[in-house]
């Protein structure tokens, strides 16, 4: 049987949250077809077959350049009875979550979010799954025959071997109503890493006392090809937008090294960071919960410590 | 105007999660239960949407009996009835069905719900009660402001927003800042005593998941602290025993 996989691009690029879809695809079943919508840049098709795809579907009508929940959802349908799958595989996203719940119900099959690992599949099929944001998990088996998943990043490593895949056109049918959503326009910061993807994060707090001192913030992530987080309460002030801000009711993050600068570290900002594999605070204040839940911490003053790891980072990576 | 707002009860941000008859059942001993965070957002846009066109909210829980006193606080906020589906809410699945037959006697024109709930975090339901309907669903919606019969949304997507027009009626899972949080007054709590609480019993038994057994992770196992002045320590930590950088 078949995993088809949603492969979710960014500014034509295929992300690598969805090529780990697509390792995890194949590692499931045996055999993964990608579904793609829009513009690519070159190279994009070898690098979904490298992650594992033997076959990538291209919807390129200009109807699907724009991501709709709708209109995607009703594609990915189509493509899954076409192509005999028997899972549906996308990355965790804002478009991706979205989706999966309305193919579920078109495809009558069990969901399952958040998934962390590959499933079990030695009596029936049971997968774990995040829950409670990061403070549990939940082993959980389906019971429908078809399954859509949602994963969760580093639930597999990316495979770099796959062969190029055979690409295919395909036109999917417009359903009604999918058009009832117009989408008027995004606004979109372009050639940062985004947030939820990096695999470092630089975070910082109030202790960077104001807007104007997030360049320190900025070195250090540009010098280790990072994104920038921010608390809640510099999201709530305007220092730094929305979509920076991570926690309980922000992003949740899950990157191989997360640095908190000047977060105290209240419980709810701890539940959007807790899938990182390594956590390093830096605060002033020795008592900072923060500390209780890092691996590395050190005690001083932002302002002092931040040009001085960069310029260590800087001289480590020259 | 008619307004569907569903909520979960689900524990305080706060609670130490734990799990009892051998990790299959949530211990509840010392949690406190509260409007789930993002439901609390979309019950205070209810509330301003309210104000701006004037109409009725209707809030809606799937729980059993033990829910009703989040569900009278949804009321104090400025709910004017509510409805509970008497059952346990065994999975999205589950769940969706009944808000979808809840939805379908009411005839709302909105159906607003948190984007995900805080205990199982699937962000699933405000899609499948769309499909289920056959009307769109969007998330996580940010901003929602009404013209007539067309709504403007703003909706987060990685790195930045999208802005969007929904004719209604159409279900959105929000999340802030689509609205400040509310805190019921005093008239509020008295007044949700004697709003009405209709129970219902469920519609369809149908699940599409179970629950085999749930799991902590393990635990951290102490920071590290590094002087200030030994940066080069932390680098070579960095690259050597985490192997991060």
């Amino acid at each position: 049987m078949a995993a088809l996989v949603f492969v979710e691009t960014d500014e034509k690029k295929a992300k690598k949250s969805s090529l780990e879809a697509v390792s995890y695809g194949l590692a499931a079943k045996g055999s993964a077809t990608a579904i793609v919508f829009g513009e690519l840049a070159e190279g994009q098709i070898e690098a979904i077959g490298k992650a594992g795809a033997t076959k990538v579907l291209h919807v390129s009508d200009s109807a699907y350049v724009q991501p709709s929940i709708m209109s995607y959802a009703s594609a990915m349908a189509e493509a899954y009875t076409s192509e005999g799958a028997d899972l549906l595989v996308l990355a965790k996203s804002s478009l991706g979550d979205s989706i999966a719940a309305r193919a579920s119900i078109k495809l009558n099959a069990s969901l399952v979010s958040n998934v962390a690992e590959l499933p079990d599949t030695s009596n029936g099929f049971k997968v774990k799954r995040s829950i409670y944001t990061g403070k549990a998990f939940a082993m959980t088996e389906v019971s429908a025959k078809d399954i859509v998943l949602t994963i969760k990043k580093n639930a597999v490593p990316v495979k770099e071997d796959g062969a190029a895949p055979a690409v295919e056109i395909f036109s999917p049918a417009a359903v009604d109503g999918d058009a009832r959503v117009k989408v008027l326009s995004q606004e979109k910061a372009t050639g940062d890493v985004l947030l939820p993807e990096a695999d470092i994060v630089v975070s910082g707090g109030r202790g960077l006392k104001g807007p104007e001192n997030w360049n320190l913030i900025e070195d250090l992530a540009k010098t280790l090809g990072a994104a920038t987080g921010c608390s809640k309460p510099v999201s709530d002030m305007d220092w730094r937008p929305h979509h920076e801000h991570v926690g309980q009711t922000g992003i949740k993050v899950a990157p191989s090294l997360y640095i908190a600068v000047g977060i105290s570290g209240a419980i709810q900002h701890l539940a959007g960071v807790n899938s990182s594999k390594y956590i390093l605070v830096v605060n002033k204040d020795p008592e900072a919960p923060f500390f209780k839940a890092a691996d590395y911490g050190i005690v001083g003053d932002a302002f002092e410590v931040l040009p001085k790891l960069t310029e260590a980072l800087k001289a480590e990576m020259s | 105007m008619k307004i569907l707002v569903c909520i979960t009860h689900v524990p305080d941000t706060t609670s130490k999660i734990a799990f009892t008859d051998s990790n299959t059942k949530f211990d509840k001993n010392g949690v406190q239960f509260i409007i789930g965070p993002y439901d609390d957002y979309a019950l205070a846009r209810a509330v301003e949407l309210k104000e701006q066109t004037g109409g009725t909210i209707t809030v809606l829980n799937v729980g059993e009996a033990e829910t009703e006193p989040t569900i009278r606080k949804a009321l104090a906020i400025g709910a004017d009835d509510a409805i509970r589906v008497n059952a346990v809410p065994i999975d999205s699945f589950y769940v969706a069905n009944q808000i979808a037959a809840v939805a379908k006697e009411g005839a709302y024109d909105l159906i607003l719900m948190g984007r995900e709930s805080i205990d199982f975090n699937g962000g699933q339901v405000h899609g499948m009660v769309g499909e289920l309907l056959g009307i769109p669903s969007v998330s996580p919606v940010m901003t929602l402001d009404l013209d007539g019969n067309t709504a403007k949304v703003s909706r987060e997507i990685e790195g930045g927003k999208e802005f969007l027009e929904i004719d209604l009626p159409f279900v959105a899972g929000c999340q802030e800042p689509i609205a400040e949080w509310k805190i019921p007054n005093m008239r509020g709590i008295m007044s949700a005593r004697s709003k009405p609480l209709t129970v219902k019993e469920p519609v369809n038994d149908e699940t599409r998941t179970t629950l085999v057994e749930y799991e902590l992770p393990p635990a951290k196992t102490g920071v590290k602290m590094i002087d200030a002045d030994s940066i080069n320590e932390l680098v070579n930590l960095l690259k050597n025993e985490a192997k991060v950088i």
